[in-house]
């Protein structure tokens, strides 16, 4: 019944505030194209195209997949559309898996986007019934109370967060796709950067992107005739959680636990730390990668930020975290879960480029979204599962 | 790369007419009178304010009436530094996370009377409402909280409600 | 590929305008009566997945507050597709088949009326050569049926005959929205709205909510006596363009029915997504059935069309004809996008 799944064709787009050359269909197709040409393929050989992307308001587009359809080669072949909020890149990976892990289909195209440039994204954002609480000032407001929970919880030292933005940052200057290059950065210039949504600084922020990032997800049969080395899905998992409840611990959401456990289950691992070369987590604030460490079990409770002071997750720590420079370095934001399945699938591949670690055997992908509520993760590795 | 391409803004509007549903209606009626009423789960007895007609965990409907106090415990904040479309004060201003009494979980609101700088997990906050003439069906008929002046509640009493 | 069955399925009673209750309230009661149908409790389903739509609602991530209605904790598999309930079915139907999990909760949810739907749905268009022109979803159908009377495939009394028949048959439904005994003589003799199109030709707007659940092997047949098993499932897309496709024709239809198995058995019972009088027998020759097959007794889209909902609603529909013991072998049929785009077809059958 389950088949096994592998990743034979990744496929990025430059990321960039605007991408005003190509139209959404052009930005989709870009990272189609270099995803099908790395698995050897042209559009006809695909089965079925899975697409995610965050709120349609984002580009103004109802139900993008139908508009799409033609220029992802789907007409006459099945094509969904998976929208899960933040962590929908990576639930349309899980979901294009599923085809080909359900001996459904032999070879899926997926493609997860945002092109927030051809809307008003902080308006689509703030659009809210009269009635519903404000939020008070974005995304950004909503999750600062949790950072400061966070570091009063934890006893963390105030530069935690400062030291992964630096090190993600210095990361993606090693990552061509990457948005933000920023080669001077230092701690003292992250310091310096205007407080926003006090305890989160602007530097210490994700960009807002335009991007997309695609994957070829095959068979055996079908990976076997590749022509590069694939990546193999080890196991993948989601899990949501409401919004808003009684006791809810939105530092450390029982979700994401969950989620953690049945991905490290599925793919027999047991000492995630140990096994896992290496992770490409979803951070959009700085402080998130402290915090996940530990939602993740990677950390113990309260000491994810000493990983971050130790430079364990550095690219020469014993967990490397965001080698691409992460979603700090690039947020398109439905795409950026789909970007940190690649990019785990491209460690094990040995494909990486100047990020590349040595040796990755295993490697995580992980995302989540809304209210720290909706999680999906994935673990592929060299060989096969 | 965006000089080079012409952008033609081209606006949509769309109308909407929103329901705020059964329990929420209740909820708004009568905070323009000045009070605030929650929902008790029937299965697992915690309240929500504001009732939305379900408890989330159990998955049930929620109906019986609670009314909370007007005041409560900060149990997290943030400090708001950027303009940001829609927004009522001028920057910078304290955001935070209130358990009023009575209510099981937080409500997010705007915090005044208080420089930014003393504005911390557990201070004990209360409602200020807005003249009764300014009063609607909204959350912004409380103009904003402000400190009481009780002494700070300890984190062991609201750590889980973080 | 592993047997997998409806067994339990619940719908609001659709209204023009759900006016007293918000989405979360609208569907609770909804799942918990599917729940109770299928016999198995929320806290026992492997997987849940949702289909609805932000700009039906008017707001992004409407389909987060929904999971309120859901009771998700401890935390739950879950997904969303931004897509008719259909296609969350079909995404919970591929889950099945991965062997580990034996049960799935689907609902769709949705309020046609918060907005001017024909509008909100030329949303759905080609935002650079088609949104900008802002064609409706109305006229867009017309020239579709204008297209189907012009090649001779229909005529405007067959239309409201089909239109008669669907509202007569929908006096049996208690969800249904449009009923009555009408008459197609009485029918023609009204005005167009968009020639060709009367009103009659149109679907209503409604505003509510469907949820199924769906069990796999020995749990299936532990929980219903008469589970509707799906022997085939699949979804097809065509072009986008309006000119670059025979629009009298459904091809991505003819193709999801073959693939799911439609002519490999006799059909008792269909019920057809379709929103138009003409999309019917577009869907008919699409899906090769014979005139004795009974076409959407529950009234179809004809009588309800919550959209993002009516597309599931037929697979509730078709199933709760064998889960009764009406009927033995059905199809079911959901579409997506201007013009009959996306199509998806479900066979199902009764085995005891
Ligand atoms: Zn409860």
């Amino acid at each position: 019944m389950s088949n096994r799944v592998a990743v034979i064709g990744v496929g990025q787009t430059k990321y960039a505030s605007k991408r005003p050359d190509v139209s959404i269909a052009g930005l989709l197709r870009e990272a189609a194209q270099r995803a099908l040409d790395d698995a050897g393929l042209t559009y006809a050989d695909i089965d079925a195209v899975v697409i995610g992307k965050a709120p349609d308001m984002f580009e103004g587009v109802m139900m993008p997949e139908l508009y799409l359809a033609d220029a992802l080669g789907a007409n006459g072949k099945p094509i969904m559309r998976v929208h899960t909020a933040g962590s929908v890149g990576g639930s349309t990976a899980i979901v294009a898996s599923h085809l080909v892990e359900a001996g459904i289909h032999e070879r899926v195209l997926t493609v997860a986007f945002e092109k927030q440039s051809e809307s008003d994204a902080m308006w689509a954002l703030t659009v809210r019934p009269p009635f519903q609480p404000s939020t008070v000032g974005g995304a950004g407001g909503y999750f600062a109370p949790y950072i400061r929970a966070y570091m009063r919880r934890s006893g963390a030292p105030a530069d935690t967060g400062m030291r992964t933005v630096v090190k993600d940052r210095l990361n993606a200057l090693k990552n061509p796709y990457a948005h933000l290059h920023q080669p001077d950065i230092t701690l003292e210039q992250v310091a310096a950067s205007p407080m926003l949504w006090d305890p989160i600084r602007y530097a210490e922020t994700c960009p807002s992107s335009d991007g997309a990032c695609a994957m070829v997800l095959a068979s055996e049969s079908a990976a076997a005739k590749a022509p590069g080395k694939p990546a193999w899905v080890h196991g993948t998992a989601m899990r949501s959680e409401p919004t808003m409840f009684a006791g809810r611990d939105q530092v450390n959401p029982q979700a994401g636990q969950d989620c953690a456990r049945d991905v490290y289950k599925a793919a027999g691992i047991t000492n995630p730390r140990k096994e896992i070369d290496c992770a490409e987590i979803y951070v959009p604030f700085s402080w998130f990668e402290a915090m996940w460490m530990e939602n993740l079990g990677i950390a113990p409770l309260g000491e994810g930020w000493k990983m971050v002071q130790e430079g364990a997750t550095g690219m020469d720590g014993d967990f490397p975290v965001n080698m691409s420079g992460g979603v700090l370095s690039s947020n398109p934001i439905g795409a950026s879960g789909m970007i940190r399945y690649a990019e785990a699938a491209m460690q094990v591949r040995g494909t990486a480029g100047e990020h590349q670690l040595d040796g990755v055997r295993k490697a995580m992908g992980h995302a989540y979204g809304g209210g720290s509520q909706f999680f999906s993760m994935w673990i592929v590795g060299s060989e096969k599962p | 790369m965006t000089d080079a391409y012409g952008v033609v803004s081209r606006p949509v509007r769309l109308d909407y007419t929103f329901t705020a549903g059964k329990a929420l209606s209740r909820f708004l009626t009568i905070i323009e009178g000045g009070k605030i009423i929650g929902q008790r789960c029937p299965k697992c007895a915690k309240v929500y304010v504001p009732a939305r007609g379900s408890c989330p965990t159990c998955g049930v409907a929620t109906a019986e009436a609670v009314e909370v106090k007007d005041r409560g415990i900060v149990t997290t904040f943030c400090i708001v530094n950027i303009p940001f479309p829609g927004m009522a004060v001028k920057p910078p201003f304290a955001a935070a996370s209130v358990l009023l009494d009575g209510a099981d979980i937080a409500i997010f609101h705007l915090l005044q009377e208080v420089p930014v700088e003393n504005v911390r997990m557990g201070l004990r906050v209360e409602a200020v409402w807005k003249p009764a003439s300014e009063m609607e069906m909204s959350m912004e008929s409380i103009a904003y909280f402000k400190p009481t002046g009780e002494p700070d509640a300890p984190y062991d009493s609201y750590k889980d409600l973080l | 590929m592993r047997d997998v069955a409806v067994v339990g399925f619940a719908q609001t009673a659709y209204a023009r305008s759900e006016l007293e209750l918000n989405e979360t309230e609208m569907l609770m009661p909804v799942i918990h009566q599917a729940l109770e149908r299928g016999g198995i409790p929320q806290k026992e389903i492997g997987f849940t997945v949702s289909g609805s739509c932000d700009y039906l609602a008017g707001q992004p991530f409407a389909f987060v507050m929904a999971l309120d209605a859901v009771g998700a904790w401890p935390p739950i598999r879950e997904s969303h597709v931004e897509m008719d309930g259909a296609w969350a079915l079909y995404e919970a139907w591929v889950r099945l088949q991965c062997g580990d999990i034996d049960s799935a909760l689907v609902y769709a949810f949705g309020k046609s009326s918060l907005g001017d739907i024909r509008d909100v749905l030329t949303l759905q268009l080609d935002p650079y050569y088609t949104q900008p022109l802002w064609p409706d979803s109305v006229s867009m159908a017309a020239l579709q049926a204008r297209a189907t009377l012009d090649a001779g495939k229909a005529t405007e009394r067959e239309m409201a005959e089909i239109a008669a028949r669907s509202r007569r048959d929908a006096r049996a439904n208690a969800a249904a929205q449009v009923t009555g005994d009408f008459n197609a003589d009485a029918l023609l003799a009204e005005r167009y709205i968009s020639s060709p199109l009367r009103k009659h030709d149109c679907p209503p707007i409604s505003d509510g909510a469907a949820a199924i659940v769906l069990a796999a092997g020995d749990l299936a047949q532990r929980v219903s006596k008469r589970p509707a098993w799906i022997t085939g499932i699949d979804h097809r897309v065509e072009a986008h363009g309006l000119g670059m496709r025979d629009l009298t024709a459904s091809a991505s239809t003819r193709i999801a029915g073959e693939r799911a198995g439609v002519g490999e058995g006799k059909v008792d019972v269909a019920e057809l997504h379709a929103p138009f009088t003409h999309q019917e027998i577009i869907l008919r020759e699409a899906l090769g059935l014979d005139d004795d097959v009974r076409v959407n007794p529950s009234g179809g889209a004809l009588a309800a069309n919550a959209v993002m909902v009516a597309g599931l609603t037929r697979i509730g529909e078709a199933a709760q004809r064998i889960i009764d013991g009406d009927a033995n072998r059905v199809v079911a049929h959901a579409t997506s996008g201007p013009c009959l785009q996306q199509n998806l077809v479900c066979v199902m059958e009764g085995r005891s």
